[in-house]
């Protein structure tokens, strides 16, 4: 069934999603789903295409062949419509490092059109221990200061569907653990999913209700991760991870 | 009605003006010096040529108006290269705003800033040259006018090529300006050109303004039609620029460049 005719109660339904790059085949006909209140993790080694997807839910990447629906909205055919219901943070996406705190929150509140933008600015700034930054520029906050700014742009209109790339990468494991938490607690209290890229295993395994895991553009495996590692044989899902990533160069099948 | 994703790019651009010299400066020293300069040029040219001959509208005005499309296309294309030097495509093109709101936004912010550029570069030739530009009556709307929609349209042309060949390609943009100021025929008749040149000059908005404007300081009279045909010329330009980039645009995001803009080609 096509990704848009798909029920609406799918935050994201992505549909036979290819990314042909001349001869490279980045992504290879990968399909998947999240759900409301569900946060499914997108894991695979470096290559894996986990960015390369990211981009064309993002609708900065075209797909060279596939269909992207987010709540409902096929993104190809109504792009504005379908990324008003989304929003995203990534460590390679950090805000203008010339703009303050306020100002940045304050622009990107104008693009996804957040209703009483100054309230829900002050309430993120509260969330994510930001206030004493407010009027500091972004460019000269710490890594982790800069992600949890980049985290409360990502949260600024109340988004169905979340991605999340390597959102904790930079961030001391108290901030980490407090981020995790709070993306729980939004994804339960709200209608919203999370789609999680995370080279930390043990962070997926606490944060993800599902996981999918991408080796050379193709979905190799996909469910519980906590289920998972024991269901191929494998202690823990780290371990599992290292298989998927030793499988892509041919050292070892899982 | 300006969408508030409009609105969003005209306010970034305010945000980095208010806190930054380095970007208020440039709207109207520069402008500034060249009025200086050919102010007291056309005072000398007067003081050595015939009594009845003034250079002031002639060539002062000329100079002026020709600063001003430079500081409209430059408008356009320094909100633009803002989200280069910041690496902020992805942020921008991963929200909901539409091309059309991105470059509605450069459009808005160029206006504001060309026209603080203007007032002062009025004030100063004014002031301290005895410039009037009531001197060209009412011709002076569709100098304006034109010259306004031309370097948006140069503005979003320049844009353009960025997009399309990377951060470097920034240095090609900068001479734009003087690369079609011989053709425009700011300081002198469009008959001094060769007729390739005449030919090329036609199909440029601007020669129209100074062709009118030294018909207007000579006592013939604007040359209005011409004037019309430019306005219509001008916004010809609009249109194509806009294609441009909207076609760019799209390559940008079917190749993945809007992702990795930093890596220059991504084809």
């Amino acid at each position: 069934m096509p990704a848009h005719n798909r029920t609406v109660r799918e935050v994201l339904a992505v549909e036979h999603l290819t990314k042909r790059y001349g001869e490279t085949l980045a992504v290879d006909d990968i399909s998947f789903h999240v759900a409301p209140n569900e946060i499914v993790g997108l894991l695979g080694p470096n290559g894996a295409g986990k960015t390369t997807t990211i981009s064309m839910i993002l609708g900065v990447l075209e797909p060279t062949k596939g269909q992207v629906a987010i709540t409902g909205i096929d993104l190809a055919q109504n792009r504005k419509a379908a990324l008003e219901k989304a929003n995203f943070s990534a460590v390679y996406a950090p805000l203008p490092g010339n703009l303050t705190v306020f100002e940045n929150l304050r622009v990107f509140g104008l693009l996804y059109g957040v209703q009483n933008l100054l309230s829900r600015i002050d309430e993120l700034l509260g969330e994510f221990d930001l206030r004493r930054f407010r009027d500091t520029k972004c460019g000269l906050l710490s890594s982790g200061e800069q992600t949890r700014v980049s985290l409360a742009k990502a949260m600024l209109n109340k988004p169905q569907l979340l991605l999340l790339d390597e959102p904790t990468a930079s961030l001391d494991p108290a901030t980490a653990r407090d981020v995790r938490v709070q993306i729980r607690r939004l994804v339960s209290s709200g209608k919203g999913g999370v789609l999680w890229t995370s080279h930390n295993m043990y962070e997926v395994e606490e944060v993800c209700d599902r996981v999918l895991l991408l080796s050379r553009g193709t979905i190799l495996l996909e469910g519980d991760p906590r289920a998972l590692p024991a269901k191929h044989g494998k202690q823990n899902l780290e371990e599992l991870f290292v298989a998927v990533a030793r499988e892509r160069s041919g050292v070892e099948a899982i | 009605m300006v969408s508030s994703r409009t609105a969003a790019i005209v306010l970034r651009q305010f945000y980095l003006m208010r806190g930054s010299a380095a970007r208020v400066l440039p709207l109207f020293a520069w402008v500034a010096i060249d009025i200086i300069l050919w102010g007291f040029m056309s005072r000398y040219l007067n003081s050595i040529s015939a009594p009845r001959l003034n250079f002031v509208p002639s060539l002062l005005g000329a100079v002026l108006l020709w600063d001003f499309l430079g500081r409209v296309m430059f408008g356009v294309t320094t909100a633009f290269l803002e989200d280069v030097w910041s690496r902020n495509f992805l942020n921008f093109f991963a929200s909901p705003m539409t091309v059309a709101d991105y470059v509605a936004g450069l459009v808005l912010s160029s206006i504001l800033t060309s026209f603080i550029g203007l007032v002062v570069m009025v004030l100063l030739a004014s002031a301290i040259f005895g410039l009037s530009m009531f001197s060209y009556g009412l011709a002076l709307v569709p100098f304006i006018l034109v010259l306004f929609l031309f370097g948006i349209a140069m503005g979003i042309f320049a844009t353009s090529i960025v997009l399309r060949l990377g951060p470097a390609a920034e240095w090609f943009i900068w001479p734009l300006p003087a690369l079609i100021s011989p053709f425009v025929s700011v300081f002198y008749p469009l008959s001094t050109l060769p007729q390739w040149m005449q030919w090329t000059a036609r199909l440029l908005p601007p020669s129209y303004v100074f062709e009118s404007l030294r018909a207007t300081v000579n006592g013939q009279g604007p040359w209005w039609t011409g004037l019309a045909l430019s306005v219509v010329l001008a916004l010809l330009y609009i249109a194509l620029a806009a294609i441009t980039f909207a076609r760019v645009f799209r390559l940008a995001v079917r190749t993945g460049l809007i992702a990795r803009y930093s890596a220059e080609t991504v084809s």
